[in-house]
């Protein structure tokens, strides 16, 4: 789970971080009232996506006329298809230097790895890896001050400005374990008369230890139709084609969307109905298929845990309950695949044995592909 | 011969009482597996599936010989549980659940390495060596012995690999899911390093997928292995940031896609197939 700068920086504080003055508002009169206090302002708009700057979703203040006017501007402004609904009032910074820090899961060291260079700022994707830091931690015997002090000095840092970034590192690393995050990252870290501070924050929570945590305040994320699925507790990503997909496994999903793609089709959405999915999620499953309006829908099973007769079954119950107005191509193989055939044929549903004839016939009877 | 687990291997089922701990272990057992106990804190001293049940994994060891653990238990005990197996010196230890907090993992690996243990997962299908013993969730039917070692990240994605190599006459010495997870015990580098030393398995098939590099880092140790590999990759068709269901398949800033996968597989010298159902054909002229 993403979380908004506000709360994200809200977090590192906690944690003793130095972070600019903020308020969290909701109106342009919540600006203006803000804006009072904390003077010269940025004006950012809370929203989980990269870019808003350039995408006008942070604007500056110097008064609490400007502030309403910026606000008034940000606030209900769509910023890359999200409507912004909160901004976050701060207190403007005098920037001298910009720092990158970070600390996330290396997966093939299967350690946490802290990255940090002095080359922070909007442009930390370009900067060469010679200007890049990386330590990993043995989180086994946990964070050590030494390497804060190591990686400080290694930055190029020296004196007082070094001792301070020393113990955001170290600060930093508390956040990564004791908030179960994926990701930590402050860009940039800004020196601003001779202080340190997290002038931009990302704070990306581990979902899995979410239960750990609890009293979070829940971050919609996705599309509507994505948050839909997710509460079902299926795993669900639409994507901008016309041929509706369901497949058992994400492995098998992720290959299914690559054989329509492969002779010409195009997906519209990932979805995984699980390894051994029983036969009312699966309908649940197609009934959201169904109200994506597509041009074809296509269904891929390979039986191992999951029965091709509660597959079937559940396809048949959609038919006869809702109706199922677009074409449909199952493709139905392995664990009581015989029984699983014989149902569909009795609603009139021919099967394939095939993947690769099955997606083949998806992408004609959506009339798409060579 | 075959990798990880043959039918020597003596398994303890943790969390076996449950729904899905227990109708695995009778599956596994129909298969031919030795498991030997099960545990359950609450429910020691019962018999279930005609298997002894204990409060530890110590007990199944000191009583039962068990060397091995597969582990059901729900993702918040997972790291608990896998402690404690290693600890009893089960030198296997095989993660079913999906969920697992990513900072348990990182410890239950640095433990396992501590040790000695090899952690299977989480969030795996576990591993099978045809004929000889089975700790996992797969279907058993789809399996034969024969000279191909299978390791992939997804588990129907292997089943349907698995069942085209089978249907072509190619049996597997072992097939082991790596997990769908960021941080697992075992990457394809491992495992293919054990194929590797098996003087039965005569040739390798990798399923990957986006996310991660740990396709990359296997075409490192590809480049000098003896025996031949053939790689499918999913996940061409996935847009960047967006997770394709397991916790590890995104493409994140760049990294992680299929291209950079495939060069780096190419350059070692694997075959890599641009669909599932080419893997089992390659393999056989691979194989001659």
């Amino acid at each position: 789970m993403k979380l908004y700068e506000y709360l994200a920086k809200g977090r590192l504080q906690a944690h003793g971080i130095p972070v600019p003055p903020g308020k969290l508002c909701q109106t342009a009169d919540e600006v203006a009232e803000a804006v009072k206090e904390i003077s010269p302002a940025a004006v950012k708009a809370q929203v989980l996506v990269g870019g808003r700057g350039k995408a006008g979703g942070i604007k500056f203040a110097q008064n609490p006329e400007e502030g309403r006017k910026v606000a008034s501007e940000i606030l209900g402004m769509n910023l890359k298809g999200y409507t912004v609904e909160q901004v976050y009032v701060e207190g403007k910074i005098d920037v001298e230097r910009e720092f990158y820090v970070s600390v996330t899961v290396d997966r093939n060291a299967r350690r946490p790895l802290i990255m940090a260079s002095a080359h922070g700022g909007v442009e930390i994707e370009d900067v060469e890896d010679k200007y890049i830091v990386r330590r990993h931690v043995d989180e086994a015997f946990g964070m050590q001050p030494f390497l804060a002090r190591d990686i400080a000095a290694e930055m190029g840092l020296t004196g007082d400005i070094q001792k301070q970034v020393a113990q955001i590192l170290l600060k930093l690393y508390e956040v990564f374990r004791t908030e179960d995050a994926e990701l930590v990252e402050i860009n940039p870290l800004v020196v601003s008369q001779g202080k340190v501070i997290a002038a931009d924050a990302r704070l990306n929570l581990d979902d899995a230890a979410l239960f750990r945590h609890q009293g979070l305040p829940e971050v919609a994320e996705g599309t509507p139709l994505e948050q839909r699925v997710k509460e079902i507790g299926l795993a669900f990503v639409e994507l901008d084609g016309d041929i509706a997909v369901m497949a058992n496994g994400a492995g098998m999903a992720m290959a299914t969307l690559d054989a329509l793609q492969h002779y010409g089709g195009r997906p519209a959405n990932f979805l995984d109905a699980g390894g051994g999915a029983s036969v009312e999620p699966t309908a649940q499953a197609m009934g959201v298929l169904v109200d994506m309006n597509p041009k074809a829908i296509f269904v891929n099973i390979f039986g191992g845990i999951t029965r091709c007769d509660d597959v079937a079954n559940a396809i048949v119950q959609v038919k006869k309950t809702r109706g199922i107005p677009v074409p449909l191509v199952v493709r139905l193989v392995g664990t009581n695949e015989q029984e699983g055939v014989d149902i569909l044929r009795r609603e009139g549903i021919d099967a394939f044995r095939e993947m690769s004839e099955a997606a083949q016939k998806a992408v004609a009877v959506a009339g798409e592909g060579r | 011969m075959a990798i990880i687990i043959n039918d020597e291997t003596r398994v303890v089922v943790q969390g076996m009482t449950g729904n899905q701990g227990s109708f695995h272990t009778g599956q596994m057992l129909l298969y031919g597996t030795k498991v030997v106990a099960g545990t359950s804190p609450s429910k020691a001293g019962q018999v279930h599936q005609g298997l002894p049940v204990f409060a530890s994994v110590r007990e199944a060891v000191v009583e039962r010989g068990a060397n091995a653990s597969i582990i059901f238990v729900p993702a918040a005990g997972a790291k608990d549980a896998a402690f404690e197996a290693i600890d009893a010196g089960c030198s296997v230890v095989v993660m079913i659940p999906e969920h697992v907090p990513v900072q348990d993992s990182i410890l239950i690996v640095e433990y396992a390495r501590f040790k000695g243990a090899k952690v299977i997962g989480p969030n795996t299908f576990g591993l099978i060596s045809p004929g000889k013993s089975k700790m996992g969730i797969m279907p058993n039917h789809i399996y034969k012995p024969g000279p191909v070692g299978l390791v992939a990240r997804s588990g129907t994605l292997s089943y349907e690999i698995a069942a085209a190599l089978t249907n072509a006459g190619l049996g597997q010495t072992t097939a082991v899911g790596m997990g769908g997870d960021p941080v697992v015990g075992q990457v394809f580098n491992d495992v293919l390093h054990e194929f590797e030393r098996d003087p039965e398995t005569k040739a390798c098939v990798l399923v990957g997928e986006i996310g991660g590099s740990a396709e990359e880092e296997a075409a490192e140790f590809i480049k000098t292995m003896t025996k031949p590999v053939v790689a499918y990759l999913a996940g061409r068709a996935a847009p960047p940031g967006k997770r394709m269901g397991h916790a590890g398949a995104i493409i994140e800033r760049g990294r992680g896609t299929l291209e950079s996968k495939r060069m780096a597989l190419e350059a070692a010298g694997a075959t890599v197939v641009e669909m599932p159902w080419e893997v089992a054909s390659a393999v056989k002229k691979l194989l001659g």
